[in-house]
């Protein structure tokens, strides 16, 4: 923890404006990525339980399915409006980013809006259409919702990737020339960073989605109701939790070519050893590594692929371009600790599954599943945190500092900082309440008589109470 | 007509489109606001909850296109304007925010208490928000944004125009959203609220046309660039907008809700291209025009590529979505 907030003071000798900035987008960024992996994995967890209600004539997969139209609506509108600050800050916070850069990484920003475009369209049609469309036609606005959902997420991380790999342009004489914003679009990472998101969307959405049901069969609710909601965001946690560190190790594949004070604060490297150990915990202060724990060679195997490959030392990459060195290493090892743990976690379910027992029966299994959701979201913010706090000091890589990308604001940006604080606070008592109250009144209606009357009057709510069963 | 004039007419294309269809969303909240207590407001506020419910989210996607063509076609002045503007700007995303979050947690709160915290957020904020992004508009069209950036942060927006701008962006907000309710309370078979919710609409109506009017006289002196425009090349679109709007208040008064849709649409169409056409060709009035504003040639050919897919994709899925509130299916409650 003294490490952390050494590395936080060594960064306040920059520009006033600078850390105030960066926790800025930090704050909405991760506040941000929660909603949107809603927005991106649950339409397909919908599509799937919609698709059984209707193929089945299964009433409990339809509620189901109604139900998580439902909890969207009030995710996907706090993530529409997040979003929307994010692409304020861009501009606010980052003018020199945006003014030198905008037109080189802007391409993927454009073709996202078109996919938030077809995701909001096809969002208000689908929740709006519950009894109103034609079954088979309602099913199938959920199509380009989920592909919207997709396409967005790669051209959101397309900008990040290229912000880690720049391409696309020349710099010459200190001007931006020759700009390709499609090579830029489709640079070296894009790719797998996408993967990389896509399926940590389904993790968190999978395991948190699963854990709500788990917390239910915890307090005794082991209807049908309980058991299919659980399963099939389960199922898709499965399949990404498994994926996923793949997917990771292939992502971190060139990283030491790529960006080596990345790699080397990941697995704390203050020198070059050949073979390298894998470190684990420990903190850095002074240019040595105190209280890791080390396994020879596997640094090596893991990072570079080989028994001897080094991992680049922080010693022979100059100071000033040594990103916070403990953050990055603590955000970077917590996140694969919690992929570890999650893999595992499921594999075991499926072992025990195959060889006929069911885990659902036990309390601490379920116990575990409610905390997946939690970790899962931890595993993601840990994730960015590390790719993000690691590529400092730039903020586009080997071209430009994130010190010369802020704007020339005063240290009055905290203040800006501190009111977003408590406006996101405002905003997550909200959801939960509100989440909260709608699944307690979904509990408390029987038979299908779930649905809202209209709230704003205690008239009309008499009004619509016989119109309301649709 | 020059590639950068073309990425910047299908900028402001979206400017025109969010001012239209988004103002009518944020209008709402006037009526909102202003339907009295629980029990009369109820059928109001259910009808805002209903005509906006499926479509806000997707005419706010209108702003991030803004937005979004404007930092990639041409991105220092986008730069300069977010950091001259930041203070409306960030009131104006604060009370987006809260509009659409309040919006959401109102249609699901439990309690009429929560119901009544969240409907005053949602109402205050959707009548605020176009104040703020009216004044930005103001900023910019007196030249207040330097290129550079970094412009005066108070009276880059604290100034007459954009006091103006950012009270004929509420006004006509609300008109829209009036001709609107009015309209689809009629569809939904509800005379009496139309027949009070038209009243309302008639008096928006008439106080934003004196005070769209009245803002020539002191934006000769404040904005002289963007008067020269309004009064020479834009003139024809500030009349047309005049009679549309008056057309409109006709039509309202005759109870011909559909067709007074059309022209208060028109009427502020009219209104915003006309500010457009007269700063033309400035993209920060006085400060850098639209050519020397323009990025690279290839990403102003991507963005026309990505604005024609929007064409192609987009446009026909919008329809859609309108059509199917329009119809009398989803017309019931």
């Amino acid at each position: 923890m003294t490490a952390a907030v050494m590395d936080l003071v060594a960064l306040a000798t920059e520009p006033e404006g600078l850390l105030p900035a960066r926790q800025q987008m930090a704050l909405s960024l991760g506040w941000h990525i929660i909603l949107a992996c809603f927005g991106v994995a649950f339409p397909a967890m919908i599509f799937v339980m919609h698709l059984r209600g209707i193929r089945r004539d299964d009433p409990v997969a339809l509620g189901l399915a109604q139900r998580w139209a439902k909890t969207s609506a009030v995710l996907f509108a706090i993530g529409a409006v997040s979003g929307t600050v994010l692409s304020f800050e861009m501009g606010l916070l980052w003018p020199g980013l945006m003014g030198t850069f905008g037109d080189v990484l802007g391409l993927p920003f454009a073709f996202e809006g078109l996919s938030f475009f077809v995701e909001a369209i096809f969002l208000g049609i689908y929740l709006y259409g519950w009894g109103r469309m034609p079954p088979r036609r309602h099913l199938l606005m959920v199509v380009p919702m989920a592909l919207a959902g997709v396409v967005g997420t790669f051209c959101v991380i397309s900008v990040n990737a290229w912000m880690n790999v720049p391409a696309g342009f020349r710099i010459v004489d200190g001007e931006v020339v020759d700009i390709n914003p499609w090579r830029a679009m489709f640079n070296d990472l894009a790719v797998l960073q996408f993967l990389h998101m896509w399926i940590a969307a389904y993790m968190v959405v999978g395991f948190a989605a699963a854990g709500v049901y788990a917390a239910g069969m915890l307090r005794g609710r082991r209807d049908r109701h309980h058991r299919l909601g659980f399963v099939v965001p389960f199922v898709f946690a499965t399949v990404a939790a498994v994926v996923q560190p793949f997917v990771g190790h292939l992502l971190g594949g060139n990283l030491g070519d790529r960006q080596p004070a990345k790699l080397a604060a990941f697995e704390l490297a203050e020198t070059t050893e050949s073979p390298s150990p894998l470190r684990i915990g420990g903190i850095y202060v002074d240019g040595e590594v105190k209280g890791a724990l080390d396994i020879p060679y596997l640094g090596s195997l893991i990072a570079q692929n080989s028994f001897t490959k080094p991992v680049r030392g922080l010693d022979t990459i100059p100071a000033d371009e040594h990103p916070p060195i403990n953050i990055t290493h603590w955000a970077f090892q917590t996140m694969v600790g919690i992929g570890m743990l999650l893999m595992l976690g499921v594999l075991v379910f499926w072992f025990f599954r195959w060889r006929g027992r069911d885990l659902l029966e036990h309390q601490w299994f379920l116990r575990c599943c409610v905390a997946a959701g939690p970790l899962a979201v931890i595993a993601l913010e840990a994730g960015w945190v590390a790719t993000e706090v690691g590529r400092q000091p730039w903020i586009v890589y080997g071209i430009l500092r994130t010190r010369d990308a802020v704007g020339d604001y005063s240290a009055d940006l905290w203040w800006l900082l501190g009111s977003t604080a408590v406006v996101y606070t405002l905003l997550t008592v909200g959801a939960v309440v509100v989440l909260r109250s709608m699944t307690r009144r979904w509990r408390a209606g029987e038979a299908g008589e779930e649905d809202l009357p209209s709230p704003y009057g205690p008239h009309s709510r008499l009004v619509d109470a016989g119109e309301a069963g649709r | 007509m020059t590639l950068e004039v073309a990425v910047a007419s299908a900028l402001f294309v979206g400017v025109v489109a969010y001012a239209v269809f988004g103002g009518a969303d944020f209008g709402s909240g006037f009526f909102d606001l202003t339907a009295g207590g629980a029990r009369r407001g109820a059928e109001v506020r259910t009808l805002v909850d209903h005509s906006i419910g499926p479509v806000w989210e997707a005419n706010h996607v209108w702003l991030i296109y803004v937005l979004v063509m404007w930092w990639t076609g041409f991105p220092e002045s986008f730069a300069a304007a977010m950091t001259t503007l930041i203070l409306p700007l960030l009131l104006a995303l604060l009370g987006i925010v809260l509009r659409g979050a309040s919006f959401a947690f109102r249609k699901y709160s439990a309690t009429m208490g929560q119901a009544r915290l969240f409907g005053v957020v949602f109402a205050a904020s959707s009548v605020i928000t176009p104040f703020f992004l009216g004044t930005v508009a103001g900023g910019i069209a007196s030249g207040r944004v330097p290129a550079e950036g970094h412009g005066d942060l108070w009276t880059s927006w604290l100034n007459p125009t954009s006091l103006f701008g950012g009270a004929i962006a509420v006004g006509t907000c609300a008109f829209l959203a009036g001709t609107f309710l009015t309209a689809d309370a009629q569809r939904a078979g509800r005379r009496r609220l139309a027949d009070r919710l038209r009243v309302r609409s008639i008096a928006v109506g008439v106080v934003t046309g004196v005070v769209v009017f009245a803002a020539l006289v002191p934006l000769q002196r404040d904005a002289p660039t963007l008067s020269e425009g309004l009064e020479g090349r834009a003139a024809v679109l500030i009349v047309a907008s005049a009679l549309a709007g008056a057309a409109t208040l006709v039509l309202l008064f005759r109870r011909r809700y559909v067709a007074a849709r059309v022209t208060a649409f028109g009427a502020v169409a009219a209104v915003i291209t006309g500010w457009g056409v007269a700063q033309y060709p400035w993209m920060l009035v006085d400060e850098v025009t639209i050519a020397e504003a323009a990025g690279a040639p290839a990403t102003l050919q991507a963005l026309l590529i990505t604005t024609g897919l929007a064409v192609v994709l987009v446009l026909p899925a919008l329809v859609y979505l309108f059509r199917l509130t329009q119809s009398q299916e989803w017309s019931r409650h």
